[in-house]
């Protein structure tokens, strides 16, 4: 596979790792956070934290759009799906979150509701088209990324003419959340010294967002790709604007990501949506201009809309630690709750619902047995 | 001019609720489908029941149900999945497959057309196996509660003296052995599925192993398990075998077999090779000084060319399996959690 | 959290659509993010849609630039950085 594999070289892997080992500055901790829950799963997949220098700690951020979903978001969808001639098209990834009952989507879908995997929102759109009686629901979850798709639809929807096809749009904003998440703290984020930013948002957005954030609270964004030479060398960049006191934005993933970003893709996300005042992120409360709503213009598509449903507050399980794990302050390894009563099959938290949450991917790939000799 | 005729009863299109119920259309069925492709002395006596005689005390018995969707699919159908999937499970115990049976259930509106394929392939499988079906049964339900088609087969058969095959004797320097690449019957599905939208050159890897594992036992009746890793992937049979030894496992990726077009369509789907199903591929656990022998003889065996070592167990109170990436990292490879559903996150 | 591949344009379509190959697996998706894209050509795809182009002169220099990372053994870690990517000059003591 061109442009992937190449990029997963094992030897340059090993010795990109080495040469980080030699960068790093005696007695010196790096504390860098991937904001990208795409990213903290791939630093799993290749076992990165075992193959990097114990100075490194990576610490993992709230960029996981199912993890942030509150749970009163997870609740609605499953109401909506209830509704009579409905069928509630989703990404796989939110079929198994569980909303306040501990009920899923997968569930509803048990009990009768008609809840459908699809791949590409195009194809509930499609499925609107083909089935006019029913009513089509998208939950259209995700960062910037996913968002110039959800926009593409509506208006084809709109070209189409269909009065069957509603998006329950719960889309987020990624350098709202960057910020929030250093802004909130008493110390600004002293935690962390440095950033490896999201590939595929800032192939949307571009870099600019990211020079305010690095300015405001000096620390060092590298934007990264996905493959893990992508991260190796990010974090050997970080590194070295640590190493020179340097809060630089650079753009390890050049290849794809373009300064401007694509105007395109945001010329139509600018069309269909506008921001929210405020949105709840699960874990981390309240964000101001963190979210995306569909603009009065295609009220006609937009699932809140056409089927309101009471707010509902959302309750989290006591002793839950996400917030501070989405924060990048607590190892999953170390809330009480993880790997005896939070686990995958059964998640009691944001981290854990997911699995590139931080949670879920430490306890797929990240735990260690106890060595015995043989 | 044709005289157009009334439909006759004897040649239908479709299944319909009637060729369940045990009269003169089941019977036909049953004749005109099942007895003629599955053919054999035993089925011919027409019985409820078929009774042989067997020489050994060591017997084995399995049944499955399957309920694949699409039913038919590249490499294969559900006929042929079902016998190979049924076979697979007496041969993971060493032994030797001696009769299947198989029942059906047919949705009302099933293709009768769709049907003879599936038997017919059915008695390809069975015929190339040397296993014939020597007893079943026909139910049909209505439209809606079957998915064209629900499939059951059991199986006897009988183990070799000296030969004891279980999950739970791996032992820490057992080394783990693996009869080809993974993920090919789980990519062949996904691809025949509409809904997802790719296609891929790769065919369903479903086969019956019975004659591999009875050329590694005869030549290594050391092995201590082997197990076939269907539903839930490589990852989940090895950590069944860890759960039931009480052991662990250090795999090396590198020495797993992925071919192209199965990561190819991982990587567009988010899936993981790992978790997906296999049919015709087998995992062996041996003593470490009998490895490098029982690995050239599966490499003989036409189902065992790609065979390789793919890792050690371990001593390990929490039975975990560890996974040796190519860049020298370790981590888990855990149990799957739910469905393998492709991800866009 | 966003899963996007490189795959290579084989097809242009009607309806703002494209066949794509990652490897030999074949899949349409829609180019209307990237509307002037040309058979031959690299885009990364998410969902279904293509989001934007791959460089491949960036690629290969990004390649370069990761080999020539990791032959560096001993290297002093005060002096300035060399180029590894695209740089904006935010520096702040």
């Amino acid at each position: 596979m061109k442009y992937i594999e190449e990029f997963r070289d094992a030897a340059m892997a090993i010795a990109l790792a080495r040469t980080i080992g030699h960068e790093i500055e005696p007695g010196r901790t790096y504390r860098l956070m991937e904001f990208c829950g795409g990213h903290t799963h791939a630093i799993y997949r290749y076992g990165l934290p075992r193959l990097l220098p114990e100075a490194i700690k990576m610490l993992h951020g709230p960029g996981c759009p199912v993890c942030v979903l509150p749970i009163a978001r997870v609740d609605q969808a499953i109401e909506l799906a209830r509704l009579p001639k409905v069928i509630l098209c989703s990404y796989g990834d939110t079929l198994r979150v569980p909303g306040s009952d501990r009920r899923t989507l997968l569930q509803a879908k048990a009990d009768g509701a008609d809840v459908r995997m699809v791949y590409s929102i195009d194809h509930a759109v499609t499925l609107a088209s083909q089935q006019p009686e029913r009513a089509v629901i998208f939950f259209a979850i995700g960062f910037e990324t996913t968002t110039p798709p959800t926009a593409l639809a509506i208006l084809r929807a709109q070209t189409l003419c269909l009065k069957n096809f509603f998006v329950f749009c719960n889309h987020l904003l990624t350098p709202a959340a960057l910020d929030a998440l250093l802004a909130d703290s008493p110390n600004q984020g002293s935690w962390i010294d440095g950033f490896i930013g999201p590939a595929h948002v800032s192939t949307v957005i571009g870099t600019a967002a990211y020079r305010q954030i690095a300015l405001r609270y000096q620390k060092p964004i590298v934007i990264a790709g996905f493959e893990p030479l992508d991260l190796l060398q990010a974090i050997l960049m970080l590194v070295r604007q640590l190493n020179n006191r340097r809060c630089a934005v650079e753009n390890q993933y050049h290849r794809v990501v373009q300064d401007s970003g694509n105007r395109l893709a945001l010329d139509y996300m600018a069309q269909v949506f506008c921001q929210r005042d405020t949105f709840e992120w699960r874990g981390l409360g309240k964000i101001a201009d963190s979210a995306l709503a569909i603009r009065p213009e295609f009220a006609d598509f937009d699932a809140e809309r056409r089927f309101p449903l009471p707010e509902r507050p959302s309750r989290e399980h006591p002793g839950c630690a996400c917030p501070a794990v989405l924060r990048g302050q607590l190892d999953p390894a170390n809330c009480k709750l993880f790997a005896v009563t939070c686990t995958p099959a059964n998640p009691l938290g944001a981290c854990m619902v997911s699995a590139e949450g931080a949670c879920a991917a430490v306890y797929a790939y990240g735990r260690q047995p106890i060595r015995v000799p043989l | 001019m044709k005289i157009p005729q009334a439909f006759p009863v004897t040649h239908p299109m479709r299944i319909e609720l009637v060729h369940g119920a045990g009269g003169r259309a089941s019977a036909q069925l049953i004749d005109q489908v099942f007895l003629r492709a599955f053919d054999n002395p035993l089925l011919q006596q027409k019985n409820d029941q078929a009774r042989f005689d067997v020489a050994s005390k060591r017997l084995v018995m399995t049944t499955d149900a399957h309920v694949v969707s699409p039913l038919f699919f590249p490499g294969g159908d559900i006929g042929s999945l079902a016998v190979h999937g049924t076979l697979n499970d007496i041969a993971m115990a060493g032994a030797e497959p001696l009769y299947l049976a198989v029942s059906f259930i047919l949705e009302e509106g099933l293709l009768l057309s769709d049907l003879k394929r599936i038997v017919a392939s059915m008695a390809r499988a069975s015929m190339a196996a040397g296993v014939p079906i020597v007893t079943g049964d026909t139910k049909v339900v209505e439209r809606g509660k079957a998915d064209g088609v629900f499939i059951t087969t059991s199986a006897i058969g009988t183990v070799p003296e000296g030969v004891n095959l279980s999950a739970n004797q791996a032992r820490p320097g057992d080394q783990i052995l693996l009869s080809g690449s993974i993920g090919d019957h789980g990519v062949a599905i996904l691809s025949a599925r509409d809904s997802l939208g790719f296609s891929s050159p790769t065919r369903s890897d479903s086969a019956a192993l019975h004659g591999l594992v009875k050329q590694m036992v005869s030549q290594v009746p050391t092995i201590r398990c082997m197990r076939d890793p269907t539903r839930g992937g490589l990852a989940t049979a090895l950590n069944e075998i860890c759960q039931q030894s009480g052991v662990g496992m250090l795999i090396d990726e590198q020495a797993v077999t992925i071919g192209p077009a199965v990561q190819s369509a991982c990587e567009l789907l988010g899936l993981d090779p790992y978790y997906l199903a296999n049919e015709g591929k087998l995992i062996a656990i041996c003593p470490a000084p009998e490895a490098d022998r029982l690995l050239i003889h599966m490499r003989a065996h036409p189902l065992g060319q790609g065979a390789t070592r793919i890792g050690v167990v371990t001593a390990d109170p929490q039975a975990m399996v560890e996974l040796q990436t190519a860049f020298g990292g370790i981590r888990l490879l855990d149990w799957l959690n739910g469905d393998p559903l492709p991800r866009i996150c | 959290m966003c899963l996007a591949i490189p795959a290579q344009v084989c097809e242009l379509l009607a309806d703002d659509q494209a066949r794509v190959r990652v490897g030999d697996v074949v899949k349409t998706v829609n180019i209307t993010l990237v509307p002037d894209v040309r058979p031959g050509e690299f885009v990364i795809i998410h969902v279904g849609y293509a989001l934007d182009r791959l460089d491949p002169i960036a690629a290969e220099q990004t390649l370069v630039l990761l080999r020539a990372a990791g032959e560096i053994q001993q290297r002093d870690s005060r002096s300035a950085p060399e180029p590894t990517g695209q740089e904006r000059n935010d520096e702040i003591h």
